[in-house]
């Protein structure tokens, strides 16, 4: 057992401390649009460092970056407060789905513009009736005249507006068990078969869109991985979104908690004992996931298999920001309802945590039938 | 960075597993249990195995081992949920050892490491020390006392058997006046006893967790194994990530202990509060998992519970310890009233 970083490890973070100190972009400006350009801006930069696509090989413009150094690149984006990047998904899940599953010619189109953030990217998996049970997804791709002819309606697609491509699974063959009658294509979004329309949530922003196709058309060139093989390619793209996600949201909810003691402090609370019992919990539950996605590395790194830490890691987290949020609300008493600069956001967007990417309930079914074993009850 | 075992680590700790497997098995365990008894030739096997001194020096008989090694051995005896005078002995040699003066340690070390000459650790409260495991076979008890510490040997303490609920152990009613003071930093070794708790903690959580599972997928109601309703399953996933959570601090807090001790007492806490819980909480909705045979005293169940929530209890409550944690990740008091 050794808890430090090795040389080269703590050199990669030192080298990734003073470039972020030289080049951190300060805050976002108000306004979406505003906001958006900077995030591409931003990325642009961290394109250039090769810091964007840090775990892509480096023939793609990445870094082969390990996954100690992810976590701690995650880690240090955290700390400083780094702003987001506009083609997270892009980076996070299209890249390395190109990457594992894509020909040639695909890897040679697709990849710069993400990691330039020149293209943006979103992800048409959920549909209206079909969220946690993904897998009974309608949207229907038909072969004609070479190519793909798709109707249906895809939801809670982030950056559906902005997106050039949509990382689409629809089915294409209506015979053969839910599973394997899938297909992952990439969905030009600039066609007027596609239509967008923002999802307002609660709260009264719209971060999601809904997306509507009306025989939309895909050149079967744009098909990864193979027709019928949309589950497998589907699944590579959920494993890459949980992995190394622990380390970010571990230090960014310590950083909440640090700004919920100053708010305590600043009440007067930091001698009531029931405050102290329950920021002192959140505080140990945000460590913890800290250990376990650490463990989870080593795991990963020896047996090149990802454990159940994904899943607890997110289900920890989504449970710890929900109660660091209630909490900072009782701290702010009689005033909680009154909307301040940050709590009733947080307090609200926190909502959605034990939702997106897998639902709590979800999580513990692949715990309990993956880990433990148990019978399913399908 | 790597959380894994080193060989040598690895070994220690299937050793530990296969030994205490064989010795204590659960009928051997409930024998001793309902006798409250230990096995005096046991524990001489676990001395011969060199554990009672494993974090000891090698000049005072010990294997020279660190904290990481000790909290190997404490799960696998809680896991094993071994009725022996381990955790007493150990405590009393991690005080000697971390807050003892040289001559302390020569003197008692190589006894406690040795496993011959036994020493206990117990926490006063005006005056008295309600619950010191082990102490009638003891020779030297160490008492704290609010942050101070001292030596008494057992021939000077006024000892009388406490009632307990967990019947795995023996404990003690313990009275004793002056002792050989403790000069050393007596907060870091008591976070070491509390990193040892937590250990055994992890121990019996995983066995509860393990029991709950394999009852899960054999009992059958409604034509079905409990285990394939979520209500039973989701249950069981609860217990997972406590018991990963309470070993993933314990670890790290034993690690801290061997190479970073000035972020020991706040991991210590950490790790202690968190274990404790998940001890409690994992044994008993293993209980609920297993419903009304759960609740015999035939059913092996029980006695894991009642550890755990003994263990919980001792060398700070969990309440205790998130105050602490409070207090260290920056919510300091002004008036440091007594949780």
């Amino acid at each position: 057992m050794d808890l430090t970083l090795s040389p080269q490890e703590q050199a990669f973070r030192d080298e990734l401390r003073a470039w972020l100190e030289e080049n951190h972009p300060g805050s976002e400006p108000e306004g979406d649009e505003a906001a958006f350009e900077f995030r591409k801006e931003w990325q642009r930069e961290l394109a250039d460092a090769r810091y964007a696509g840090l775990s892509w090989p480096e023939e793609y413009g990445g870094r082969g970056a390990t996954l100690i150094e992810q976590a701690i690149f995650n880690e240090e984006m955290a700390r400083a407060k780094a702003p987001m990047t506009a083609n997270v998904l892009g980076l996070v899940m299209g890249g390395p789905v190109v990457i594992a599953h894509g020909t040639e010619d695909q890897k040679e189109r697709y990849l710069k513009p993400i990691l330039t953030a020149e293209e943006i990217w979103c992800q048409g998996f959920s549909e209206p009736e079909s969220g946690s049970d993904l897998a009974s997804l309608k949207t229907k791709a038909v072969k004609s005249n070479g190519e793909w002819v798709v109707t249906g309606q895809k939801v809670w697609t982030t950056y559906a507006h902005e997106a050039k491509w949509c990382m689409l699974v629809a089915r294409t063959d209506p015979d053969v068990p839910k599973h394997k009658g899938l297909t992952y294509f990439l969905m030009d979004m600039e066609q007027d078969a596609v239509q967008v329309r923002p999802l307002r949530q609660i709260t009264g922003e719209a971060e999601f869109n809904e997306i509507f196709m009306e025989e939309a058309r895909i050149p079967d060139e744009n098909v990864v991985g193979g027709v019928g093989n949309g589950w497998a390619v589907a699944i590579t793209t959920l494993m890459h979104e949980r992995a190394g996600l622990g380390f970010g949201s571990a230090i960014a909810l310590k950083i909440a908690i640090g700004e919920l003691m100053d708010e305590i402090r600043e009440r007067g609370l930091d001698e009531d004992p029931v405050i102290r019992q329950r920021i002192a919990q959140i505080y140990i539950e945000a460590e913890c996931l800290r250990l376990i996605a650490s463990r989870g590395l080593t795991q990963i790194m020896k047996t090149g298999i990802p454990g159940p830490e994904g899943s607890l890691v997110k289900w920890q987290w989504s449970d710890a920001n929900q109660a660091l949020t209630e909490l900072a609300m009782d701290v702010r008493g009689r005033e909680a309802p009154l909307v301040d600069d940050h709590w009733t956001y947080r307090f609200l967007r926190a909502r959605a945590n034990s939702i997106e990417g897998g639902t709590t309930e979800i999580l513990k079914n692949i715990v309990a039938e993956r880990v433990l074993g148990l019978p399913r009850l399908r | 960075m790597n959380f894994d075992y080193t060989d040598d680590q690895r070994a220690i700790k299937s050793t530990a597993n296969e030994f205490l497997a064989n010795r204590y098995k659960m009928e051997k365990v409930r024998e001793l249990a309902e006798a409250g008894e230990y096995d005096d030739a046991l524990w001489g096997e676990i001395a011969e195995l060199g554990w009672p001194g494993i974090f000891a020096d090698e000049e005072h008989g010990g294997q020279g081992l660190g904290q990481v090694e000790l909290t190997i051995l404490m799960e696998e005896l809680g896991y094993a949920l071994a009725p022996a005078p381990f955790l007493s002995n150990a405590a009393a040699g991690l005080m000697l050892a971390h807050a003892g003066s040289d001559e302390q340690r020569q003197g008692w070390l190589p006894g406690i490491a040795s496993g011959e000459r036994r020493g206990t650790v117990g926490q006063l409260s005006e005056g008295v020390a309600p619950l010191v495991p082990d102490a009638d076979s003891a020779e030297l008890i160490v008492l704290l006392d609010n942050g101070s510490a001292s030596v008494v040997e057992a021939g000077d303490a006024q000892i009388e058997r406490a009632d307990t609920i967990d019947s795995t152990r023996r404990f003690f009613r313990v009275q004793a006046d002056g002792g050989e003071p403790l000069e050393g930093d007596v907060d870091a070794a008591v976070a070491r006893v509390e990193v040892a708790l937590a250990a055994e903690l992890v121990g019996v959580a995983q066995r509860a967790m393990e029991m709950a599972v394999d009852y899960a997928k054999e009992r059958k109601q409604f034509d079905r194994p409990i285990g394939a309703y979520q209500a039973v399953s989701h249950r069981c996933a609860q217990m997972l990530l406590e018991v990963e959570g309470a070993r993933a601090a314990t670890l790290y807090a034993s690690w801290v202990a061997d190479h970073e001790p000035e972020s020991l007492a706040l991991a210590a806490s950490m790790a202690k509060a968190y274990a404790a819980d998940a001890g409690w909480r994992v044994t008993a909705s293993s209980l609920q998992v297993h419903g009304g045979i759960g609740f015999t005293w035939e059913h092996d169940l029980h006695f894991f519970l009642k550890r755990a929530r003994t263990d919980g209890s001792l060398f700070g409550s969990p309440r205790t310890h998130r105050d602490r944690v409070a207090e260290l990740a920056g919510l300091s008091r002004s008036a440091a009233a007594a949780v």
